[in-house]
């Protein structure tokens, strides 16, 4: 079911919605980088993705592999809005023995493809289910979202040529491209520009995009290829909510009672 | 006696499941000539992986490989393997349970001369701290040809050792020479245990000759699985034996000895002698470091002697 961009800015909105209740309610997560790829994810979940709530296996599926495990309770947030789960399920986040651990786990949520956390270690699976779709030549399609601040991990750099050199057509990697890491800018921790030139010069594809726009976003992730292809989506840390947008302390921090509900107005009109 | 490279069978036997089984697949880090691949890649081009020196992607797409559907043999010099890929092993590979055989390529102190760098005496503690992971040791020719097709066909990772580093054949024959799970009891005996691995498993059998000599019954186990270990078969040998001697080409911190010591302490007391690498091996072919660490048939006949003089 490929929805069109009203209907990708609603699923937009519901997976922030969900974000806000699922991180009051545990009393963490990573707030800053799951509104960041928000819209990211519902692009890829509405309108791209050749997925299955039904069948969550089934072999010719699209790969996504989220590289920022962290950003967990927004892939929760979609996949169980987009019925891999019941969205009841997001109350469970955090708590004891609850499948919905603070990074995803693909032995117990449905639609994760990979146990994600540490930095750096999804983009080379992703070249692996690449590399898998073209010896099966059954048309999957790879798709891995990494954060800026990733980069700085080396695995990333042996991945990208690795992809280059196979030609994997594809495989398209999304760069989450917020500006921050954990403490600080990325640009004040070990600089990432010019990204455009360095994956250009790994021989990708390169689409610099604004990461909030669904139309764009679909279109770089939906032209063909010829290389594969990296998609700088450039995008605001706690996107939707003025007073977390573009702070770096708002990478982990639990909103306050009043803070909740000033972010759901604002959210709930979007 | 005719001495094996367990690389030439284990390639073979690879072969002949690639024959069988089109998921069958390799992965390696410019590591086609070291794990005796070079047959493999030519009868299956496609299906030979060559990432190049890049272990941490190595490890990560054999991960994808087998989210895809296939059945990955990641083949690599055992130290770059479980030293560099360390993290991806842990979560991409053991924590996810993808289907990756992982196969450490000359093990041990086989690389002598190139020294500690290039020697893997810390992969059996390493991926012995691994939740489930299955660790295999085949220790000749039999049990890897039946190792590598037993890994084949179950779903879930292994890590097994693949040595260079030439040795006879223990299993004589035996049928079947590696069963899943099981330690392999190959000599029996009432007087002292000698559990032994790999390189290890010929050099107990040779002194369990000479103890015999000597009127002492040495029990001899070759532990060719590690993980899980064969709990009932130790807690015999600490029932039925006065004293255990583990033998192990990796430090005993963690490793074979550890293994054994740790379940021994706690249900079954009895003295025990661990024997393997603790150091990082000076300069030296791989026959001089097995008789530099006392690896030898007559350092564990020494060994057997005093433990079961005086308990230590």
């Amino acid at each position: 079911m490929a929805m069109d961009s009203r209907q990708i800015s609603d699923l937009a909105r519901e997976i922030r919605i969900q974000i806000l209740h699922t991180i009051k309610g545990a009393g963490m997560g990573h707030i800053g980088g799951d509104f960041s790829v928000t819209d990211i994810l519902a692009t890829l979940f509405g309108s791209v993705l050749n997925v299955d709530p039904k069948n969550p296996n089934k072999s010719d599926r699209d790969r996504i592999i989220l590289s920022k495990g962290h950003a967990a309770v927004a892939l929760y947030s979609a996949l169980a809005l987009r019925g891999f789960f019941p969205v009841e399920d997001l109350k469970t986040f955090a708590k004891p023995l609850s499948n919905l651990n603070g990074h995803p786990n693909r032995n117990k949520v449905p639609g994760v493809e990979s146990n994600t956390g540490p930095l750096g270690h999804g983009f080379p699976i992703a070249v692996g289910t690449a590399i898998g779709a073209q010896l099966a030549k059954n048309g999957s399609r790879s798709f891995v979202i990494m954060g800026d601040g990733e980069l700085q991990e080396g695995s990333n750099w042996e991945a990208a040529m690795f992809a280059s050199h196979r030609k994997l057509t594809n495989l398209i990697a999304v760069i989450d491209r917020n500006g921050f890491q954990q403490g600080s800018p990325t640009a004040k921790t070990n600089e990432l520009d010019p990204l455009d030139k360095k994956f250009e010069s790994f021989g990708w594809e390169v689409c610099v995009v604004d990461g909030h726009d669904y139309k764009a976003l679909h279109k770089a992730f939906t032209d063909p290829q010829a290389k594969p292809r990296v998609v700088i989506a450039q995008t605001t840390k706690g996107k939707g909510v003025d007073f977390m947008e573009g702070k770096a302390e708002w990478h982990h921090k639990v909103p306050s009672a009043e803070q909740y509900e000033a972010a759901l107005e604002q959210v709930g009109k979007q | 006696m005719e001495e094996f490279d367990n690389r030439i069978i284990f390639s073979k036997t690879l072969i002949a499941l690639a024959n069988e089984d089109p998921k069958i697949v390799v992965v390696c880090n410019d590591s086609v000539g070291s794990s005796n691949l070079t047959e493999f890649r030519d009868l299956f081009p496609d299906r030979l992986i060559d990432v190049g020196i890049a272990e941490q992607n190595m490890v990560g797409v054999a991960a994808g490989l087998a989210n895809a559907g296939f059945t990955p043999f990641v083949c690599a010099a055992a130290p770059f393997l479980t030293g560099r890929a360390l993290e991806q092993i842990k979560a991409d590979v053991v924590y996810t349970r993808t289907n990756v055989k992982l196969c450490g390529m000359s093990p041990g102190i086989a690389y002598g001369e190139l020294g500690p760098t290039h020697h893997s005496i810390e992969d059996i503690a390493w991926m012995r701290a691994l939740d489930s992971l299955p660790i295999v040791l085949p220790a000749d020719e039999a049990q890897t040809a039946e190792a590598v097709r037993w890994a084949a066909n179950m779903v879930g990772p292994v890590f097994m050792r693949i040595g260079r580093y030439k040795v006879p054949s223990v299993s004589q024959g035996q049928s079947p020479a590696f069963i899943p799970n099981k330690a392999m009891r190959i000599i029996d005996g009432s007087d002292i245990t000698i559990v032994a691995t790999g390189t290890l498993v010929s050099r107990a059998v040779a002194a369990a000759a000479q103890l015999k000599a000597e009127g002492i019954s040495a029990r001899v186990i070759n532990l060719s699985t590690v993980s899980p270990l064969d709990t009932a078969e130790i807690l015999a040998a600490a029932k039925e034996t006065k004293a255990i001697i583990t033998a192990e080409e990796s430090v005993t911190r963690g490793g074979v000895g550890g293994a054994i010591a740790e379940f021994v302490v706690q249900n079954h007391p009895v003295p025990m002698k661990l024997m393997g690498i603790d150091s990082f091996a000076p300069t030296g072919s791989a026959t001089f470091l097995f008789e530099h660490f006392g690896l030898t048939a007559d350092s564990i006949v020494t060994s057997a002697r005093e433990l079961l003089k005086h308990g230590k």
